[in-house]
């Protein structure tokens, strides 16, 4: 899959919009490609099947990148697409489900997790195949339940379960590790009993590879650049907040265009 | 109350085997029988109500029919959130069940008196309480749960309270249960409280005061036609163990309001005079002023209008 396509959507989309998140859009729209290109077996042909994998979107003010990325897959139409935000669209700013390919509704974090134990949990009971994949900010990892559902997926052995934390290393005023220390990030997972592999969030393969099959749930630290592809965004907690106006969108689509992704 | 909970889960799990059970680490001596049984149907989720309820949610959504259990309001307060996302705009087929309801657990204090629980949960989006009035309502209610799964509510006493039903009576979304008629006035009450009721009616006959008596298991879904006849039996007590604001007092005043109803309500309901108070239930309800004597008053100087 392309995501350099699904960059510039997610520019256009947010700055039609007037909408903010699109540094944490330009984070995680790898990973979303990663698993609706590869490793994920999910699209709109299965998507009804009990045994298709289950992607949750647990960052749900990325929803632009997950729309863009639900569109190019076949999810979701144009139309929708170019209504994203508008008054009575189907698409709005966090992920909302009813929408095509969307599986739970979310944008007050910490609920993914927890949910997606569920799912895995009623599978690996029913003998059922399919993997739960969940996409987390590591601001999201200050929640208790993400640490309530790490205990509860150890002690039942999902090996169906996957966790991908989108490690771009910023939340909402300023570095993670100022507002409330994750550090060791990847001992505090191993130590909840889960396998965990640290990539390069932006590399495809490198996540595809991560994916592969372990006997006990999967941590993925994805560590990743937030605002990527477009120099002035990149690393930008302002970013978090901030719509490109015409200019910066102009800007922003020839560097995507130049950019390797 | 619990007792009845977990035979009739045990009678529904045995045919259908989506019937699931998830505990917030509670339920010693009341659940070995269900885990034993139904090993693929059961789990403990610790003492982590939040994750419980999604996680519940989540499996819902994998086809489970799930009943997530916890103490007064740790299954409801503590993961509301939980309930309004994950269970009720997923319209997730989760049952939130709360032991315990109103003053059950008064000695142990105002963390385990639930006693707000109506008021944040009437509002959850398509989710439906189901308050049972004795052990043969509860029986009722988990055939309904069964029968239409979607997002519910169940709010139970404790154990060991008397019944107030001879037989099983049919539930039906919306409808009031009648336990007794009366012509000049009527008393809808809801949980395992109307024997308050029954003794107010038979105070209230001896001055020929003949008093109806309905029980109103669903908090948040009252026919309004129902209340449009109930209405035309003279002034109305609404008896219940929560906060009188909130709760089914104030759902039957919405109701009333919004289909034009013109009505003569009192709420006995708690008057929360000082929520520092222990004792049993008896103490705490006279305490909070939820008591006979306020019915039969009401009823008294109430029968000039």
């Amino acid at each position: 899959m392309n995501a350099k396509k699904a960059r510039e959507l997610i520019v256009k989309m947010v700055s039609a919009a007037k909408a903010s998140h699109v540094g944490s859009s330009l984070s995680v729209v790898d990973i979303l490609a990663a698993l609706y290109s590869g490793t994920g077996n999910i699209s709109p042909d299965n998507f009804k099947s009990d045994e298709r994998d289950v992607v949750i979107m647990s960052k749900g003010h990325a929803a632009a990148a997950y729309y863009s990325i639900l569109h190019i897959t076949g999810f979701i139409s144009a139309d929708d697409i170019g209504e994203y935000g508008q008054n009575g669209a189907l698409l709005g700013g966090h992920v909302t489900s009813g929408i095509p390919g969307v599986e739970l509704s979310t944008g007050s974090l910490g609920h993914g997790l927890p949910y997606g134990v569920g799912i895995a949990l009623a599978r690996k009971n029913d003998i059922k195949q399919g993997r739960v994949f969940v996409i987390m900010s590591d601001g999201e990892c200050d929640e208790g339940t993400t640490w309530e559902s790490a205990l509860l997926a150890n002690h039942h052995k999902l090996d169906n379960l996957v966790v991908i934390v989108d490690r771009n290393r910023l939340q909402s005023l300023t570095d993670t590790e100022l507002t409330l220390k994750l550090e060791p990030f990847a001992a505090k997972w191993e130590a909840f009993g889960w396998t965990v592999r640290e990539i390069n969030g932006h590399d495809v393969g490198q996540l595809n590879d991560a994916c592969e099959a372990s006997s006990s749930p999967i941590c993925i630290i994805a560590n990743t650049t937030k605002g990527k592809g477009v120099s002035f965004m990149e690393n930008s907690v302002l970013w978090h907040y901030r719509s490109p106006n015409n200019e910066e969108l102009v800007d922003a689509l020839k560097q995507i265009n130049v950019g390797e992704r | 109350m619990r007792d009845a909970f977990i035979s009739s889960l045990i009678d529904a799990a045995e045919v259908d085997q989506n019937v699931t059970l998830i505990t917030g680490d509670l339920g010693f001596g009341v659940f070995e029988e269900f885990a034993a049984k139904f090993p693929k149907q059961f789990f403990n989720s610790g003492v982590a109500e939040q994750s419980m309820l999604s996680m519940a949610a989540g499996m819902a959504s994998a086809g489970r029919k799930v009943f997530a259990y916890s103490i007064g309001n740790f299954s409801t307060m503590r993961c509301l959130e939980q309930i309004r996302n994950d269970i009720c705009y997923q319209k997730n087929p989760v049952t939130v069940v709360s032991v315990g309801g109103g003053y059950a657990y008064g000695n142990l204090g105002y963390s385990h008196h639930a006693i707000e629980d109506f008021s944040v949960m009437r509002t959850m989006p398509g989710l439906k309480i189901i308050s049972p009035a004795d052990r043969l309502e509860v029986e009722s209610a988990i055939s309904e749960i069964i029968k239409k799964p979607q997002p519910y509510y169940l709010r139970l006493g404790r154990n060991g309270e008397n019944s107030i039903h001879q037989a099983k009576p049919e539930y039906k979304i919306g409808k009031l249960i009648q336990i007794a008629e009366g012509k000049n006035g009527t008393i809808l009450f809801t949980g395992s409280i109307g024997l308050l009721a029954v003794a107010a009616r038979n105070e209230l006959a001896e001055q020929s005061i003949n008093i109806g008596i309905y029980s109103v298991p669903f908090v948040n879904a009252i026919d309004p036609e129902e209340l449009k006849r109930i209405a035309t039996n003279g002034n109305i007590v609404v008896l219940e163990e929560h906060y009188y604001k909130g709760g089914l007092g104030s759902e039957v005043l919405e109701v009333l309001n919004e289909y034009g109803i013109t009505a003569l309500v009192h709420i006995v309901g708690s008057k929360r005079t000082n929520i520092s108070q222990v004792g049993n239930r008896e103490y705490l309800l006279t305490e909070n002023e939820i008591s006979v004597d306020r019915i039969v008053n009401f009823f008294r100087n109430s029968s000039k209008y």
